[in-house]
């Protein structure tokens, strides 16, 4: 089982590969994927570096272009692919329809992998992407149950790629337009959920309050330990009940399932986070590196120290097994 | 302009289902959508029975066309998205890749629908070499992103309606969590179908009493309610259906405004058109000289 860590700067991208990444994704530095955040990503030089730095480890590099072409500038997003495949990158990631048939009528011979935001929860979903473009795999979105991830793995022939560790979207990814409801901005239409820019982070007589584009979206007692306001994250009234309506802040963690889906025959899992730090990225890729080393040993279990780790690294301090665990939908 | 009722978004009980497409049937609506878009578990209705009904409002002389679920997850999702891509009669609104894989198969034209993501002029083509005779827009694009595409589809245009959603809460999201279930304190799998208690979906406020979301199932909606009453006059030559989705029978009434135009029914406390102008899909625009 392959592990595939995040990259969103040169040292990140080294850390995952020296303490013990698969492979790494990228992304370009602007809206042709899903994480544009302002500082983030890789410019045409420093992608050339990223791409020297993987091949010289013998690992191999994934490139995020996951967004949607815009109607006058899909040139932006075919040059991506474009200067991707001249550069040797592995596998291209993409969920654009007009994306995956460019790649592969230009680049036949090209590993393609479907990206999560391209919603691919079924295996009819699944033959589409692969009868039409020859997708190579599937990256599951984090909405199927475990249960649904196996079904799924024993009714089709292509490699699938699940998350397993990181900040959880609770949407089908890639069909949730929350953000730009509140925005105007969207993951599929500028690669960011919630963007910075529109957030402000308001001190008040009642605590904290965050709010993106004007709206509360939370706000904190001194006690409180304020998260960014991602909006699927805060706290909102439902008939007079103030709660986590959609999603409390926590990370995906799926560390113990790691047998589970080793026997599935799944064939990478994914660490969430290119907008993390360097030093994230290495303690994180360590502990994966070590359970997946492990996992195959008969009284695997997840060590409490990796579980610990992980704990601290979790948005909230906390660790869910999100979809995967029935109880949790 | 054509005028399309959108399918019912929320679960309602079975009596109150066939009294609505009752009226639908003698309504001034060109064409009808029905089924269920959201949740496998919602049973009022039969897969078969909306097929039946499908069939039946068809011989009322308008285009029906029988929508399918967007999240389909489970095996047994599946094979009712195939039954009914497979009904032999009635145009499908699909709502996931999975539906236009079964739709291609068999050959048969379809509607292509809102949450599948098309983006693009390219992508578009491609659905049409697939069989698509209508497109429904994604909700959060805008009229000149509609613009933008249909400048390179000319060669393609006569082959293609465009339908875009005018009225009615938007669906924004879907989860595989129920929000309604959990707003309830109630696991999914034991849901009760407490959404029935719902026919509007729950309304979810921020701490300030400000309209954010409305929670509908699975499925996460606008927290307003989409009006294009305004902005109908500007879509001749881009858009030919408008979607009124219903929040109840007075969607009849809602048409009725609409085709005579009755713009005063536009009201920003609780309406929005900001998605069709390129806005914050919550906010309002209202041309100058119409304040």
């Amino acid at each position: 089982m392959e592990l595939l860590c995040p990259a969103g700067s040169l040292p990140s991208l080294k850390a995952a590969l020296n303490n013990g990444a698969d492979a790494v994704y990228i992304g370009f530095k602007d809206d042709t994927n899903a994480r544009h955040f302002a500082g983030l990503n890789f410019n045409d030089k420093k992608f050339r570096s990223a791409v020297e730095t993987v091949q010289a480890s013998g690992k191999k590099l994934h490139v995020a272009i996951n967004t949607f072409g815009h109607p006058e500038k899909m040139d932006r997003w075919y040059s991506a692919i474009d200067k991707s495949i001249q550069l040797n990158a592995d596998a291209i990631i993409l969920a654009d329809l007009a994306l995956l048939q460019y790649a592969r009528d230009k680049y036949p011979n090209q590993e393609i992998h479907l990206s999560v935001q391209a919603s691919a929860t079924n295996t009819a979903a699944i033959q589409f992407y692969h009868q039409q473009f020859n997708v190579k795999r599937v990256v599951l979105p984090r909405v199927l149950s475990l249960k649904q991830v196996q079904q799924i793995a024993e009714n089709t022939e292509v490699e699938l790629e699940v998350f397993a560790y990181g900040s959880l979207c609770i949407m089908s990814e890639g069909r949730c337009y929350l953000s730009s409801y509140l925005t105007g901005e969207s993951p599929n239409t500028v690669g960011a959920c919630s963007p910075a820019k529109h957030v402000v982070w308001q001190e008040n007589t009642g605590g904290l309050e965050t709010r993106l584009n004007g709206v509360l979206i939370d706000k904190y007692a001194e006690n409180e330990n304020a998260g960014y306001p991602t909006l699927c994250k805060g706290r909102f009234e439902v008939d007079n009940q103030v709660y986590h309506a959609i999603e409390e802040p926590a990370s995906l963690n799926t560390l113990e399932l790691l047998p589970q889906l080793k026997a599935m025959g799944i064939k990478a899992v994914k660490i969430e986070g290119r907008q993390r730090s360097s030093a994230y990225v290495e303690k994180i890729t360590k502990v994966w590196r070590q359970a997946i080393d492990q996992c195959s040993l008969k009284n695997f279990t997840a060590k409490p120290d990796w579980m610990k780790t992980l704990g601290d690294l979790s948005e909230g301090r906390q660790n869910t097994l999100g979809a995967y665990e029935r109880t949790w939908q | 302009m054509k005028y399309s009722l959108g399918p019912i978004q929320y679960y309602w009980e079975r009596n109150l289902v066939y009294d609505f497409y009752e009226q639908a049937k003698d309504s001034g609506f060109d064409c009808i959508y029905l089924g269920e878009s959201v949740c496998s578990k919602r049973k009022e209705l039969k897969t078969d029975e909306w097929i039946d009904l499908a069939k039946e409002l068809s011989a009322s002389n308008k285009e029906v066309v029988l929508t399918s679920m967007a999240l389909i997850m489970a095996q047994s999702e599946l094979s009712t998205l195939k039954r009914i891509c497979s009904n032999g009669q009635v145009t499908i609104e699909a709502n996931d890749l999975g539906a236009v894989q079964f739709l291609a198969e068999n050959g048969v034209p379809f509607v292509l629908g809102a949450a599948i993501n098309i983006y693009n002029q390219v992508s578009l083509k491609q659905m049409i070499n697939l069989g698509m005779k209508r497109w429904v827009m994604p909700v959060e694009l805008s009229r000149a992103w509609l613009q933008e595409i249909l400048a390179h589809c000319s060669d393609i245009r006569d082959q293609l309606e465009v339908e875009i959603y005018g009225y009615g809460h938007l669906p924004l999201a879907y989860s595989a969590r129920c929000f309604t279930a959990r707003s309830e304190n109630k696991p999914k799998d034991q849901c009760e179908k407490c959404c029935i208690h719902y026919p509007n979906g729950r309304l979810m406020k921020s701490q300030e009493g400000q309209k954010v979301f409305v929670i509908n199932g699975i499925q996460t909606m606008t927290g307003k309610c989409n009006n294009l009453i305004l902005d109908q006059n500007e879509m001749n030559g881009m858009v030919d259906l408008l979607r009124l989705s219903p929040e109840g029978e007075e969607v009849f009434d809602v048409l009725n405004q609409f085709k005579s135009d009755n713009q005063t029914i536009y009201d920003s406390s609780i309406h929005c058109n900001g998605y069709w102008r390129a806005l914050p899909g919550m906010d309002t625009y209202i041309e100058t000289e119409l304040l």
